[in-house]
């Protein structure tokens, strides 16, 4: 993951940005950059939501963008996915401008999964997953053996065989999410673009969730760029981090380098303690909040 | 319940296989096995060469049970009437075996019967495209400007342009149905131009159609007013949508554009499937959103158009058939095809009962609008009762 970031950044940052988020799953060194941002300017009608924005996102690792509600996030994610025109600049996906390739071929290698995606009533689990095989199906292909197969296989990756004729408005929110990510399995992509895919979750199944995404990761070797909202999930499950305020990225780099205390302050205005995660030694970061701060923060820290 | 995942989790996943989603059902093994089944009865097509369609037997069966009602009412449509003829004699002169009725079955009855079925396939066709692509149970070409602009069209001509409600000079060659068309399309472009914002959003085109229809409406009313009553009575007679006094002329237009748009609307119904989702899924499945969904808004604005210039407004059946077809067939979308057949089903029944049920020959319109809301009345309280069990 490199990032042309705004503001100068430190020597360790930089060092990382020529060689890439190696952490947990070892992503090569030198691995191609999948999917960049080149300057991008993205706006609604005349609000400019993000402004010359550049990031990439290098294959085979999992990207967490974080940063405080209406930073352009989702903006951001959703210019990359092509469900949106930037005003300037463009988005690189395996170095060709994507609005340049018919939409359909990206749709055969890059899977999105909007914030808070709508379906018709009275779909049923297995519908919805089929529908994921859309951009591979013709007019006079409606269904095939590999529809069958990839519909298949995505039901029970996400565990959710035995749903698959249950109406999909009686799932709880953990396996309707399960569902959507069970759709966009099985558009067959190995890069997966996933929109805050934990909102509306309690912890449980949070966890749940991004821990299937992980061993999608790991398994499938596929390219991952997420947008959550948890600091301390972003840490745990992200190769890289991006931080960003405003639209623009304030920083980005491995969960170590991003999830600082100073940064922190810079992206969030949130006065935070970072202590060691007991279960995976990476960053975790304790706020500290306007009443609990000050003197207490140095005797706190580890 | 491991069992149910086809990889053992890693070791970090532990909360995943404890997920209480997963608790459903006793025996995990048998349910998964059935699942596998109903999922491979799913994926039963028709395959011919590289060409393969979904099997959706649910569909044929419903298909071919209304098309037999459908045909009943046909049958019954041609013998009913003041002069009543039994159904043999009907299927005699159908045959041509005997030419007895000849101008009742061919001339009065036969004319009457099909332009019915196919506005009320036309309509009933428009409508289900409208719904799917609007997201709304709601939306129906009625609100994207055609039905009122059609009504506008013809009534500005009748009450100015004819003498006792007879069509002269120019006017005689142009006819009311092309009238009604182009009113219709005019109106169904204004609606689509006005709620152009680089792009089409579904909701402010519902909204821009709504103000539309509204100005046509009270405009058609005004006309009304001036007119000689004698004109404008036989206007309110169109307007109302009625079937009698028609001919094959009439039947031609709207024949031909269903043999021509119905198929291409069977052959994106999955681009419809799709549209049915929020824009930017559509948008993430590798559909051109803005393209897709314009072309098929002026599919069902032509098949709107052509249906009411056929028989006038029949109202409600753009509405209702689409919805009664859904609640039918049990599918995520109203099916195009079994929406047209219901639409021409509703439209026959309703034409008979228009004709027989008292004295005075009502307009049909007057029927669909109560028989397609008793109907439609029926399946969403009984729907409601089950959601609620």
């Amino acid at each position: 993951m490199t990032t042309h970031s705004t503001r100068t950044r430190n020597a360790s940052a930089s060092t990382t940005a020529s060689e890439p988020a190696t952490q947990a799953t070892g992503a090569e060194p030198g691995a191609p950059v999948r999917l960049s941002a080149r300057g991008l300017t993205l706006a609604y009608d005349d609000h400019t939501v993000v402004r010359g924005l550049d990031a990439d996102v290098v294959e085979g690792t999992i990207t967490c963008v974080i940063g405080p509600n209406g930073c352009g996030k989702s903006t951001m994610l959703r210019a990359l996915g092509r469900l949106m025109k930037p005003r300037a600049g463009l988005v690189e996906l395996d170095g060709r401008d994507i609005r340049r390739v018919p939409t359909r071929e990206v749709a055969e290698v890059l899977g999105v999964l909007p914030q808070q995606p709508v379906a018709p009533d009275g779909l049923t689990v297995a519908d919805l997953v089929s529908r994921g095989r859309h951009p591979s199906q013709r007019w006079y292909r409606q269904w095939s053996g590999e529809d069958h197969r990839a519909v298949s296989e995505a039901l029970e990756r996400t565990g959710l065989s035995e749903l698959a004729d249950s109406p999909l408005q009686e799932l709880s929110g953990g396996q309707r999410q399960r569902a959507w990510i069970s759709m966009v399995l099985a558009q067959g992509t190995d890069l997966l673009l996933l929109d805050e895919p934990t909102t509306f979750l309690d912890l449980v199944h949070q966890v749940d969730v991004l821990d299937l995404v992980r061993e999608l990761h790991r398994e499938g070797g596929r390219t991952i760029v997420m947008v959550l909202h948890d600091l301390n999930l972003a840490a745990r499950y992200a190769d890289t981090v991006i931080t960003m305020r405003a639209g623009r990225v304030v920083a980005s780099g491995t969960p170590a380098e991003v999830l600082t205390p100073e940064l922190l302050r810079e992206a969030f205005d949130l006065e935070a303690v970072v202590v060691e995660d007991p279960v995976t030694g990476g960053p975790m970061v304790v706020p500290v909040g306007r009443s609990g701060g000050g003197a207490a923060r140095g005797a706190r820290l580890p | 319940m491991t069992s149910t995942h086809p990889t053992p989790p890693s070791s970090t996943s532990p909360a995943r296989t404890s997920a209480p989603d997963d608790a459903r059902g006793g025996a995990p093994v048998r349910s998964r096995g059935r699942a596998r089944a109903h999922l491979a009865s799913r994926g039963r097509a028709v395959r011919l060469g590289p060409v393969s369609i979904p099997l959706r037997p649910r569909l044929v069966v419903l298909g071919s049970l209304v098309a037999l009602v459908l045909l009943v009412l046909v049958g019954l449509n041609l013998s009913v009437g003041k002069v009543y003829i039994p159904l043999d004699r009907v299927w005699g002169n159908v045959i041509g075996a005997t030419y007895e009725d000849y101008f009742t079955v061919w001339r009065v009855r036969m004319p009457r019967v099909v332009v019915g079925m196919l506005a009320g396939a036309a309509l009933a066709a428009a409508g289900a495209i409208t719904q799917t692509i609007m997201r709304n149970p709601l939306a129906s070409p009625d609100l994207l400007g055609v039905t009122h602009g059609a009504s506008t069209g013809v009534v500005a001509v009748m009450a100015f342009g004819g003498s006792y409600g007879i069509v002269t000079g120019p006017l005689a060659a142009i006819g009311v149905p092309a009238l009604a068309l182009s009113g219709g399309l005019a109106a169904g472009v204004l609606c689509y131009a006005l709620a152009w914002r680089g792009g089409i959003d579904g909701f402010r085109l519902l909204l821009v159609g709504v103000g539309v229809s509204t100005v046509l409406m009270n405009l058609t009313l005004w006309l009304l007013t001036l007119g000689e009553v004698s004109d404008t009575g036989r206007a309110m007679v169109w307007i109302s949508g009625s079937l009698s006094m028609r001919t094959w002329q009439d039947a031609l237009p709207v024949a031909v554009a269903l043999a021509l748009l119905l198929p291409l609307a069977l052959a994106a119904a999955r681009t419809l499937d799709v549209l049915a989702y929020g824009d930017d899924v559509v948008r993430a499945l590798g559909v051109r959103l803005g393209r897709a969904r314009t072309a098929m808004l002026v599919l069902a604005v032509l098949l709107a158009a052509f249906g009411t210039s056929a028989a006038g407004p029949i109202l409600f059946v753009s509405l209702a058939c689409p919805q009664i077809a859904l609640r039918l067939a049990r599918t995520s979308r109203p099916p195009v095809l079994l929406s047209a057949l219901v639409g021409a089903a509703l439209t026959c029944a309703a034409d008979l009962i228009a004709r027989n049920l008292v004295s005075v020959q009502l307009p049909v319109g007057v029927v669909t609008g109560c028989l397609g809301a008793l109907y439609l009345i029926h399946l969403l309280v009984r729907g409601n009762r089950k959601a609620q069990a």
